[in-house]
């Protein structure tokens, strides 16, 4: 009777798979259900763990900050050992897709404006652009694909006193797409090389190719054999390819999605993908159930441990209205200041209060209620729904949802063997 | 957080269209947040270079329309209504529902009602009412309908592909061989029988109205025939109540007024036996779809709300109702045609989050091996692929489903979706079963 497991996640971010994962190695058995997308495919593909220190500084070594860093800070919580096992995860999931794991320093990488961005781990496809390189680069950009000026890219990058000349130009995409087409259109095109897509882009790109010995592309080269379509290019061009991370949508988050997914349905976990709207209890403190709707129906899903892992605002992990920020699934509670007011500050950058909310754990990641009590015995929480962090401002958002839901899948897994 | 920067502002609702009928599509419209994971979802933007996609058909199109006095752009009859960027948006915006109606709008303001496309799109929408009438003469109609000189014509005047073979018509439908088997009370009599071999309370309340939509009335009565012994063999009681067209395919052709007229007498009839405490269940994936998300979305009848809260799939009904896992687990399935099984999963599955049940729900069954393959589209989307002008769209769309197909063990395919095993059938040559199919030869 019933659908039944020994841990349950709820949402299916990098948080929600990462503790999937976690519970399911510990010999539990999982099932993680999420509504619609996690913010990946919107994310840069880039997995951050702390860019910058409270103070501002950026910083070479994440590990060398965390002393720094407030007290409920969710680093904090959990201890470098902590963020370490996430990575180690994040490590085994991405395999040969991503670069990083050889140190523990912060990598350097161009973004599509022509910033540079402090980073953990990278796609394999964006080795070659590292900041820190001093080969001058040439930034190639498609007449089409507007979200990427390669001119102004390679400009600001200069300016941001990057070692190496860098040079931007444009040319146009064989087949001449039309001007709105999908990023996944230029990836397809070069996956299926029917037409020969990769040589003609190449044959293109050598017109402007000065002998730079690197050439940075839009990270749109191929979903599903991006290796290939890079060595076809680099053949062509005798240059090293590399690609540069782009807005949404983002085929380097969704080629880790799909990786992510792989090694979710190699562990055995079932996903569904419907939202959670209620729960049960036991009425003795526990949760026993996530109640899942079904265009229409509300199916309770038994189990003993159970993991939220929603996301924040963006996700919608938490709900905000005129009155509050809710947590809406288990009702957590989240602290925030009585005036809506004093929810943001008034200079535009700088750190806004808001980006900190979420529900309020203790080191063990369960949440607690406005008196400091845990919710319930058997829920812990992970990512962005966890308040006490800003993870655009300093740069952390994929490396919290590694380092807590790593933790929080495990001790979830743990309590139910 | 758009509400949030702006505190004072404070709601107000725009109708889109005169009337008060239509729904309301500004709160799906201000949600967008132009992240674009719609486009990375829809399966036609993939193929086709021409074709706008989600972002554009709903919310932006929107907008243009209230800004301006625009008409639809014509791109949305390249929607296939897949709705996997419904189930995609990060925000919840109503994509399908905007998609919908949209469509509709084209349909009743763009397209002539003398034009060729407006009756081949209203013939293929009306499937239910050429099904009735093959179906009183199958074999005929089996014959003419995939008779040579007869599908060139019917491409060359109606724009109906002939690359395709039209499914045959049953010579018994399910409704007659229902009644052979002495319909409702027959059925109560099995049940009670079930009940009591199970050891259960022989009058215990164990209803269900059955939606068997159109194809397997018509098409593949295996379907339903395995879903009323399931269900019997779990002591449940069923009914067939009176039923037109889910209505699905006229969505897809922009058809509103037809759906909503077969809308309300399945509201009415399936209402009625909700009332007297029946759960509705269905074997199709959007027939589902539609009694439980379409409807309530587009129309405006009375008691839409409760058929839709009521309205079930039916193996997950059974999966919650009943240990259907653990009796599978302990059964067994001889026929070898079934051993190894290619599943795909309709986008419409997909959207009620069922898109996992039914390789979980085999995974320890003896004798049965089922393989996902992959989770694309099959590009046929009901009538879709039966138009000339979109055959070739619909069988790029499909390539991946049968490369994976060709790659998975076994020639059988399995899938929830009529339609889904059309197109499977067409690019495989595989025999396609449906879950419900192999239940039946596990626990029957
Ligand atoms: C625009 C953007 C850019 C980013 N760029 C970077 C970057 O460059 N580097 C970096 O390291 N990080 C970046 N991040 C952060 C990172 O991608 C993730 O947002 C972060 O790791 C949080 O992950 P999460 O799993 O906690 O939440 P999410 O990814 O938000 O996932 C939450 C999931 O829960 C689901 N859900 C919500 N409510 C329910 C419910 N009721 N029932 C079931 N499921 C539910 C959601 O649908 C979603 O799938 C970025 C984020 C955004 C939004
Ligand atoms: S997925 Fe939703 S929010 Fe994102 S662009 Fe599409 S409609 Fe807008
Ligand atoms: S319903 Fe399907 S075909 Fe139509 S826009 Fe959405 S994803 Fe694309």
């Amino acid at each position: 009777m019933a659908i039944e497991d020994d841990v349950l996640v709820v949402g299916g971010g990098v948080a929600g798979m990462t503790a999937a994962l976690a519970a399911a190695d510990e010999g539990a058995s999982v099932r993680l259900v999420t509504k619609k997308q996690s913010t990946l495919r919107h994310a840069s593909g880039l997995v951050d763990v702390l860019g910058y220190a409270p103070d501002g500084k950026l910083l070479a070594d994440p590990f060398d900050a965390l002393t720094d860093l407030p007290a409920d800070h969710p680093y904090a919580l959990v201890g470098a050992e902590a963020i370490r096992a996430g990575l180690e995860r994040f490590d085994a999931v991405a395999g040969e897709l991503y670069r990083g794991g050889h140190t523990e320093k912060n990598a350097l990488l161009p973004t599509h404006g022509g910033t540079v961005k402090p980073t953990a781990r990278y796609p394999a496809s964006a080795a070659a652009g590292l900041a820190s390189d001093d080969r001058d680069a040439l930034l190639v950009g498609f007449e089409t694909l507007t979200d990427f000026d390669a001119p102004l890219a390679a400009e600001h990058l200069e300016a941001a006193g990057v070692p190496f000349d860098a040079r931007g130009a444009t040319v146009s995409f064989p087949g001449e797409p039309r001007a709105d087409a999908k990023v996944t259109r230029y990836a397809h095109a070069l996956d299926e090389d029917a037409d020969g897509e990769r040589g003609r882009l190449a044959a293109r790109v050598a017109r402007v190719h000065d002998g730079e010995p690197r050439v940075g592309f839009p990270a749109v080269l191929g979903q599903e054999h991006p290796a290939d379509v890079r060595a076809a290019l680099e053949a062509d061009l005798d240059a090293d390819v590399f690609e540069v991370p782009m807005g949404p949508p983002s085929l380097p988050g969704i080629r880790l999605e799909y990786a992510f997914r792989a090694a979710l349905d190699d562990a055995g976990v079932h996903t569904v993908r419907r939202p959670v709207v209620d729960y049960e209890t036991d009425g003795e403190g526990r949760l026993s159930a996530a109640v899942v709707e079904r265009n229409g129906q509300h199916i309770p899903h038994y189990a003993d441990s159970f993991v939220l892992a929603t996301g924040g605002l963006v996700g919608k992990g938490l709900d905000s209205d005129r009155e509050a920020v809710r947590e809406p699934v288990f009702d957590c509670h989240v602290p925030q200041p009585e005036d809506r007011y004093d929810w943001f500050r008034d200079e535009a950058f700088g750190e806004q209060p808001y980006a900190r909310f979420g529900v309020d754990v203790g080191d063990d990641l369960r949440p607690r209620d406005e008196d400091g009590r845990i919710e319930f015995e058997n829920l812990r929480a992970a990512g962005s729904v966890i308040g006490g962090y800003d993870f655009a401002t300093e740069c952390s958002g994929t490396g919290v949802s590694l380092a807590t839901g790593d933790a929080a899948g495990a001790a979830a897994g743990a309590d139910t063997q | 957080m758009s509400d949030a920067e702006s505190p004072s502002d404070d709601f107000e609702p725009i109708e889109v269209f005169p009337d008060e009928e239509t729904p309301d599509l500004r709160p799906g419209a201000d949600d967008c947040y132009k992240c674009s994971t719609c486009d990375t979802n829809c399966p036609v933007a993939e193929v086709d270079d021409d074709f706008p996609g989600p972002k554009f058909q709903g919310p932006e199109q929107w907008r243009l329309k209230r800004k301006e006095d625009a008409s639809v752009d014509d791109s949305i009859s390249k929607c296939s209504n897949c709705m996997r960027c419904d189930s995609a948006c990060p925000s919840d915006v109503g994509l399908s529902q905007m998609h919908n109606t949209a469509r509709a709008e084209y349909v009743e303001e763009e397209l002539s009602k003398t034009s060729l496309t407006y009756w081949r799109n209203r013939i293929l929408a009306n499937y239910r009412t050429s099904a009735f009438l093959a179906s009183k003469v199958p074999r005929i109609a089996n014959f003419a309908m995939n008779f040579g000189p007869a599908r060139w014509a019917m491409e060359k005047t109606l724009g109906v592909t002939s690359e395709r073979e039209f499914p045959e018509f049953a010579t018994e439908t399910f409704r007659e061989w229902w009644e052979r088997q002495g319909g409702a009370d027959g059925s109560r009599e099995r049940a009670r029988e079930a009940r009591e071999r199970r050891g259960e309370d022989v009058d215990a309340d164990k209803r269900v109205a059955y939606f068997h939509g159109c194809y397997a009335n018509y098409n593949t009565p295996e379907v339903a025939k395995s879903l009323v012994r399931v269900f019997e063999h779990f002591g449940y009681e069923l009914v067939v109540p009176e039923q037109r067209c889910s209505g699905t395919p006229m969505f897809a052709n922009g058809m509103l007024d037809d759906a909503e007229r077969h809308a309300e007498v399945n509201v009415s009839s399936m209402g009625d036996l909700i009332e007297q405490g029946y759960d509705a269940i269905a074997s199709c994936t959007s027939c589902s779809m539609a009694l439980r998300q379409e409807y309530p979305e587009l129309f405006d009848i009375d008691g839409i709300e409760d058929v839709a809260e009521n309205t079930w799939e039916a193996l997950e009904y059974l999966r919650v109702q009943e240990d259907l896992s653990g009796e599978l687990a302990g059964a067994e399935v001889e026929d070898e045609h079934l051993a190894s099984l290619a599943y795909h999963a309709p986008c419409h599955a997909r959207n009620q989050g069922l898109d996992g049940q039914a390789l979980e729900l085999f995974d320890d069954l003896a004798g049965v091996d089922a393989e996902d393959v992959g989770d694309s589209c099959s590009g046929i989307s009901g009538t879709y692929g039966w138009k000339e002008e979109k055959y070739e769209t619909s069988m790029k769309i499909g390539e991946e489903m049968f490369d994976h197909m060709e790659d998975a063990e076994g020639e059988v395919g399995m899938t929830e979706c009529p339609t889904c095993a059309m197109q499977m059938e067409h690019g495989t040559g595989y025999e396609i079963r449906h879950p419900l199919e192999v239940v039946a030869a596990a626990l029957t």
